[in-house]
Formats: C-alpha cells, structure tokens, sequence
C-alpha cells in the first residue's frame, strides 16, 4: 500500500480514534479495551483496527490474557499495537529528513552539542505555554506528537519525533531533546524533565520536580 | 556463550585535569555508569585498572593525555543499548562540556574470539587502523555492517 493510501486509512473519525488509543499505550491491547476507549461496539472496533493493521499503521500479536494453556482455557486473544513503520506523504514533495541527516553529520563531527542545546532550549522556551500539572504537560506532549503515557509518578513519552535521527546521531539529537523539553517546561515550575533512556522509547520522562531531587 | 565477541574502544582528551571541579559532573557519575554496564544485558567485560573500579589513570601508546576506554559486549545490539539507551547516554550528552573536540575517530569496534580479553595495545592499533584506512572488517563503527564471519571469525549472537 502506496504511504499516501495508508495514511487516507485514518481519514474516518472512528478509526483514528482508535488509532490515537492503541500507539498511546505501553504494549498491546486488547479489541474490547480499544472498543471501550473510543466509544463503539466491539465489532466496529474490530472492523476498524484490521483496516488499520492492512495499511501497516499498527501490528497484531497473540496472548493468553488470563495466563493459562491447554484444554478449557479459551483462544488467545488478538491483540493490537502501534507498528514500527514511518509513513509520510508531504505535497509538494519535501525531504527534511536528508537535509537534517546532513546537518546533524557535521554537527557531530564538529561536536555543536552544547550549541545545538542551547538552541533547543530557547526555541522550547518561545513554544512554552504556561502548564500547571502532569496531566496539563501530557496534552502539550501529546500535541507535538510524543505519545505521553503515564508511569507511576513519571510520563514516559512512547515516540521520538526525531526517531531516525536519533538513532544515527543519538547523543546529538538525544541531547537536544532533552534541551527542547527543558524548554518547554520553563513555564511549568512544579514539573521538570530528565532523561531516563530506555529501549523503544523517547529517553526523556516528564516528572514533578519534587520527586527524588538529585 | 561460545560465539566470537564483540570489542570496543573510545577515547577522549578531558578538557580539564580530572580532579577538576569543572569535571565533576563526569567523575561524579563514573561508579553510576560503569555499574550500568556491569550489570547490563550482554556485557561481557570492561578494562579497570588493579584496585580501581575503572580505568581514567590507565595511559597508552595514544598519549599521556588520552582517557581510555575498553569493553566487551555479546553483540552489537547490547552495546548500542547499552551506550545510547540507558543511564549512559545521561553521560554522554555533555560530552561537549568535558572532552576537548576529536579530531580523528575516537571510537572502534572490532570482533573476537569468545574468551579473549583484549589488551590497550590492540584496542589502540584497531583505532590506528581506523584512522589510517577508514572501516573494514578488522575495525569500524555502529554504522558499519561487518559481521564476525567477514573478520574471520565465524557467526556471532547478531
């Protein structure tokens, strides 16, 4: 499926609904819990969630929710989580993605870091809306496309918006994040953010300040 | 584990003598880092200096005033994570602030036999390598495909 098509699939309120559900959360979820979150019958959730994993937008996997085998112990069950796959169509034809890679190459090279930071920072602060708690964050995380779920006291931020950059020049563009969310944050004084990196997710958590301070 | 390894060194000139107080944003989170990678998936081994817990006083042939660094990993993979997605990358980050601008690759990767613990020397001639011909399978970077297969050495974990 050509990415212009994939991306048409979300067009219909329900289906993005769902969509927006299942890749804001940590792991894979169920038809019913989807179904739940968005509002409709199970059977249109289900409906909805295939057409989402034919056009590769998410993926399924199989699991015993209940946590037992063999006989009597009912089918697996299907569930539904966000794919790893990038799709994007831009008209007229765009191609930010060679020139960043080029501009991040020779600020490696030339090991910018701190510049590169320092400008992070000034441009989250210019964005910096005034937010007064987690929830109030998530929503502005949520915006600019960082997949904010909440983990205990922390938000962990599901998708780097800057992925592939990241993984070719992850100190840089890591670094710079961090920086931007910083800045971001500026406005928000109970609330900070640090990074925490992990495999599969943004390494920045969002946080209120006055947790474990060191 | 019985499959070939995977080696790495990385170096860099402080900006500041370590006992510095401008370095101590470094110094204070070696014990930290350090004990991430002891205990991380896939570590094997890394260079500490008799009755240190690393190796910041350990010089070689790159100069007197060359940080060295040396480990071990089971795969590529454990060592990619282990640098760019854990506590380490915390560290890394500010690089700028405590390490003076390389100006030749600072970095090698290189495969070897499972068992073997490889000195400074052969860590710094990979590098010298590195530096002399650009990567090959005797000695590259996280970007460079070559498996241990392609350096000799028979299938690794990844």
């Amino acid at each position: 499926m050509e990415d212009i098509d994939a991306i048409a699939v979300l067009q219909d309120p329900v289906r993005r609904r769902l969509y927006e559900y299942v890749v804001a959360q940590d792991g894979a979820v169920s038809r019913s819990e989807a179904a739940e979150a968005a509002g409709v019958q199970r059977t249109l959730a289900a409906f909805h969630l295939d057409k989402l994993v034919g056009a590769g937008l998410l993926e399924t996997e199989s699991r015993r929710l209940g946590g037992q085998s063999g006989p009597g112990a009912g089918r697996p069950a299907k569930l539904y989580r966000r794919s790893g796959a990038e799709v994007q169509f831009s008209v007229p034809a765009r191609d930010y993605r060679t020139a960043a890679d080029l501009l991040a190459e020779v600020a490696e090279v030339a090991r910018l870091d701190t510049a590169l930071q320092a400008a992070a920072r000034r441009e989250g602060r210019a964005a910096a809306q005034p937010v007064k708690d987690l929830a109030a964050a998530s929503a502005v995380l949520a915006a600019r496309g960082y997949q904010p779920c909440p983990d205990g006291p922390v938000l962990r931020l599901a998708n780097c918006p800057f992925h592939v950059l990241s993984q070719r020049h992850p100190g840089l563009v890591c670094g710079m994040n961090l920086a931007l969310l910083e800045g971001l944050l500026d406005a928000a004084p109970g609330l900070r953010a640090r990074m925490d990196a992990r495999p599969g997710l943004c390494c920045v958590v969002v946080e209120n300040s006055k947790t474990n301070d060191h | 584990m019985t499959g070939p390894r995977l080696a790495q060194l990385n170096v860099g000139i402080p900006n500041f003598p370590l006992a510095d107080p401008r370095m101590a944003g470094f110094t204070s989170m070696l014990d930290t880092v350090n004990a991430l990678a002891d205990n991380a998936p896939g570590f094997v081994w890394r260079l500490v200096e008799d009755g240190a817990n690393d190796a910041t006083e350990l010089r070689s042939p790159l100069g007197d005033d060359v940080l060295v660094n040396m480990s071990v990993w089971e795969s590529r993979e454990a060592l990619w994570d282990y640098v760019y997605r854990s506590g380490h990358l915390d560290v890394l980050r500010r690089r700028a602030e405590w390490f003076q601008l390389p100006k030749a690759p600072f970095q090698v990767l290189w495969w070897i036999p499972a068992g073997h613990l490889p000195t400074v020397e052969e860590a710094v001639e990979r590098l010298e390598l590195l530096r002399a011909e650009g990567p090959s399978p005797r000695a590259f970077g996280f970007r460079d495909p070559w498996t241990a297969e392609d350096a000799g050495l028979g299938a690794a974990v990844s």
